[in-house]
């Protein structure tokens, strides 16, 4: 197979040096920038965590010697580069760029070009984002503090360039995320192979294939939101500002409207990978295949009609927050079909430990706890007590840090192998599934606790009778970070010192055609298009 | 219903903590150290709430619990060594209708007590008396409208200055980021509306023990109610981020009797310069009755 497509080498149209990643419009190159995109966001955005974690593991000033904005800023862009420079990247820009046109058999993306613009617009977002906190902010101090997901009044009122530096990054990253899915949409339903049916695709190419439709069609209202957001700031309109007429809860609307498929944009790529990575490793087919494409569609669905659950305590009508209670519960039951199918999918199979499944039963399992604390928050009664409390911050970290995390590293580990022709230390890797395990263990599960005993999110600083549990999820972080340090080494080991693989290093459960080819793919990966019966 | 209670106190045992229904011992209340639930409740819609979570927590372990189970059961039942030759099975049409309707079922059951605990915390009883409560970066405004509508501000007692307060307050142990230089007083149960707004951005007025959060919006008048079985200082803190200093404009309600209430209010009228209360009811009763 590798002889006869290393035989039509196009020596044509093939650029090197600099030019091959500036200008390319090749989905693997495109694919591995955005990887290494996601490498770098993740590791500012991790060591942001750290350095606030630092700040928590003791009642009282620690290290950021009582600069509570700076403490602010750290907190708001962890969670904007994890989720739109981190998760997003490595997720839709990265593992759907390179493996989508392989798994269906397309010689590349509909839109070659716009996928490059899609990529470098998200350079220059993050270097907006990384900007804002050496601009001037709030009164006396520099930085966008005002949260993720930057509240009216706050952000409308805080004075300085900061938070319009935030809002110009938001812009771009919403841009580049709706080209990519305008990209994906198109090259799912129209460049399939021959025989590649809608039902006959790939669990991740469907789970690509929903999230690009969420995403463009919930990335243009927060770009609306954000847009009103930055005339109120600087044209004096007052969409969000009572004085005029305008309303604050208007914008969590919006916000939210956005905000909720966003979290499903973030998880549900990991469903298509964890899918693939159980299926190989159990050397089974998927358990239940038009079940787990159609609960990701469910999910999508019932995604848009949710995001009022974010916003229990604003003041909402009390048939309004039954109605997003119930609303949100349906969506229980196709996480539930998913996570028992991937069960069924081990069950009676040949099961291997290979990293890359560790990483996806590691998923399954931390995914359940996060949900099931999601079933919690999704009663309004229950809700009134923990929202806004490290409740929440932990279940979406074990829906996020340890379901969406997770299942990029068994995407990472899985299509490493294929995607630079050289396998992964295996011990190491597993060494660092169990160091990251343990660790975002302690850092999340004690913040439950926390939660329920009261303590509000995003606070510098808290009352000492919080001081035992912080200092144990400080710990965690501590560990988790050297985690990542062990992930740097694989990735130097394996380019190093790393054993070339031939096509398909997994063996008779790797089904997918990007399997069939060498690895790494050549350069124009199909001559011909693969036939699928 | 008795079944669910004694799987409920088992498993609760288990987990190591105690049924949230009991109210004991000290009468100052915010969290203590080491605590792995809520704090404990002094008003009966943050009883619901205790109960309604242990039920909760008592579903989602299981569940929790039973997945955990089924794939280490999988895991080491079906590994490579143990079934070399895998199955080629990929449906089972009772099992999925099994595992779409059963969550289906636990929901409904979760749904009931959910909604009953929502209309109780959400809709409003007869109210006694309505205090107002004002958002401001950053403290916290106090307007009690329904007795010569005297009003305060109540700000955090500094780290530096903590030591000292405590002294002249004859009061052995403060508590850091949690003391205020004024009270929120209110009588012991008493049907209470707190209607909330801010002068700013948004903030969050949240006592815990009272299982009470509800959010601050300029140009909005939100508002919730309690009502306190039980006398007692008890705290909270804003639950909304409101910029630098969102937390340190913590919330300090002291619980007491009606006739204390009676005496505290008449002092803050005197320190408004107001008349005492009755005869200015009697006003206010004159005032409506006459012809326009």
């Amino acid at each position: 197979m590798s002889n006869s497509t290393n035989s039509h080498e196009h020596n044509d149209h093939t650029p090197t040096g600099w030019r091959r990643f500036a200008y390319s419009t090749n989905h693997k190159d495109i694919g591995t920038m955005y990887l290494i995109f996601a490498i770098v966001a993740g590791i500012i955005g991790a060591g942001m965590s750290v350095l606030f974690r630092m700040e928590l593991s003791e009642p009282g000033s620690q290290i950021l010697g009582g600069d509570h904005q700076m403490y602010n800023v750290l907190v708001t862009a962890h969670g904007l580069i994890m989720i739109f420079f981190m998760v997003m990247p490595a997720m839709i820009g990265g593992f759907g760029n390179w493996i989508v046109p392989l798994m269906i058999g397309a010689p590349d993306m509909a839109f070659p070009r716009m996928n490059n613009i899609s990529f470098w617009l998200l350079v220059p977002s993050f270097l907006l984002l990384l900007a804002s906190p050496f601009v001037e902010g709030p009164a006396g101090s520099d930085g966008v503090g005002g949260g993720w997901t930057l509240y009216a009044p706050l952000s409308a009122t805080t004075p300085g360039p900061a938070v319009d530096l935030a809002i110009f990054s938001l812009h771009l990253a919403g841009a580049s995320s709706i080209l990519g899915a305008a990209n994906f949409i198109t090259t799912i339903l129209n460049m399939r192979t021959p025989g590649m049916t809608l039902h006959k695709m790939p669990l991740f190419v469907w789970s690509i294939l929903v999230t690009a439709f969420l995403l463009l069609l919930s990335l243009p209202v927060l770009a609306g939101a954000i847009t009103m957001l930055l005339t109120d700031r600087n044209f004096g309109t007052t969409f969000f500002n009572p004085a005029g007429g305008g309303d604050p809860i208007l914008f969590q609307h919006l916000f939210w409207f956005f905000g909720h498929p966003e979290v499903y944009i973030l998880i549900l790529p990991g469903f298509g990978i964890v899918s693939q990575v159980v299926s190989t490793f159990s050397r089974k087919p998927v358990f239940g295949y038009l079940g787990m494409a159609y609960a990701m569609v469910s999910i999508g669905v019932v995604g848009f009609i949710v995001w009022a659950h974010h916003m229990y305590t604003v003041g909402l009508d009390v048939d309004t927050k039954a109605y997003f209670t119930a609303a949100t519960m349906v969506i229980a039951v196709p996480t539930g079909i998913k996570i028992f199918s991937w069960i069924a999918t081990m069950w009676g199979g040949s099961i291997e430990f290979k990293t890359p499944m560790l990483w996806s039963i590691g998923f399954i399992f931390l995914f359940t706890v996060g949900g099931v604390t999601g079933v919690v928050l999704a009663n309004a009664g229950v809700d009134t007590a923990l929202h806004d409390t490290y409740y929440v911050v932990a279940h979406f970290h074990y829906v996020l840090s340890l379901g969406a995390v997770f299942a990029i590293f068994a995407g990472f580990y899985y299509w490493l192998p294929k995607m630079c022709g050289r396998q992964y230390p295996e011990t190491l890797g597993k060494l660092h599934f169990w160091i990251t395990f343990i660790g975002v263990n302690i850092v999340f599960f004690p913040q439950h606790f926390l939660g329920l005993a009261g303590m509000p999110r995003r606070i510098p600083d808290y009352p000492d009778a919080y001081a035992g549990w912080n200092q144990i999820s400080s710990y965690g972080s501590y560990l988790s970070a050297f985690g990542v340090l062990v992930f740097l080494y694989i990735l130097y080991k394996t380019f190093t010192s790393g054993q070339k693989v031939a096509e398909n290093p997994w063996g008779e459960g790797a089904t997918t055609l990007e399997w069939t080819l060498s690895s790494p793919p050549p350069f124009h990966s199909y001559d011909e298009l693969p036939k699928v019966k | 219903m008795r079944f669910n209670r004694i799987i409920s106190a088992v498993v609760l045992n288990i987990l190591g903590l105690s049924s949230g229904l009991m109210i004991t011992g000290a009468s100052a209340s915010s969290a203590v150290p080491w605590q792995k639930d809520f704090q404990p409740a002094v008003t009966s819609v943050m009883e619901d709430v205790h109960e309604f979570h242990d039920l909760l927590l008592v579903i989602i372990t299981l569940i929790t619990v039973f997945v955990l189970a089924l794939l280490l059961y999988t895991m080491w039942k079906f590994s490579a060594k143990r079934n070399p030759v895998p199955s080629k099975t990929t449906h089972h049409a009772t099992l999925e209708m099994a595992w779409t309707i059963v969550p289906v079922i636990i929901l409904v059951v979760i749904a009931v007590p959910s909604f009953k605990l929502l209309y109780k915390a959400d809709v409003l009883p007869k109210v006694d008396m309505t205090i107002k409560a004002i958002g401001n970066q950053w403290n916290w405004g106090y307007e009690y409208p329904d007795h010569g509508n005297f009003s305060f501000v109540a700000n955090m007692i500094g780290e530096s200055d903590l030591k000292q307060w405590a002294k002249e307050n004859k009061i052995k142990n403060p508590k850091r980021l949690l003391e205020t230089d004024a009270e929120v007083v209110v009588p012991v149960n008493t049907n209470v509306r707190v209607q909330v707004t801010s002068n700013d951005v948004l903030h969050a007025w949240a006592v815990p023990a009272f299982g009470v959060k509800i959010d601050a919006v300029p140009g909005r008048l939100n508002q919730t109610w309690f009502n306190v079985k039980k006398m007692g200082i008890y705290y909270g803190q804003c639950s909304e981020l409101c910029g630098q200093n969102h937390g340190f404009m913590p919330i300090k309600v002291r619980v007491v009797s009606k006739s204390e209430f009676a005496n505290w209010v008449t002092a803050q009228r005197a320190a408004a310069g107001l008349e005492p209360l009755k005869q200015k009811r009697r006003e206010v009763a004159k005032l409506n009755n006459s012809p326009r």
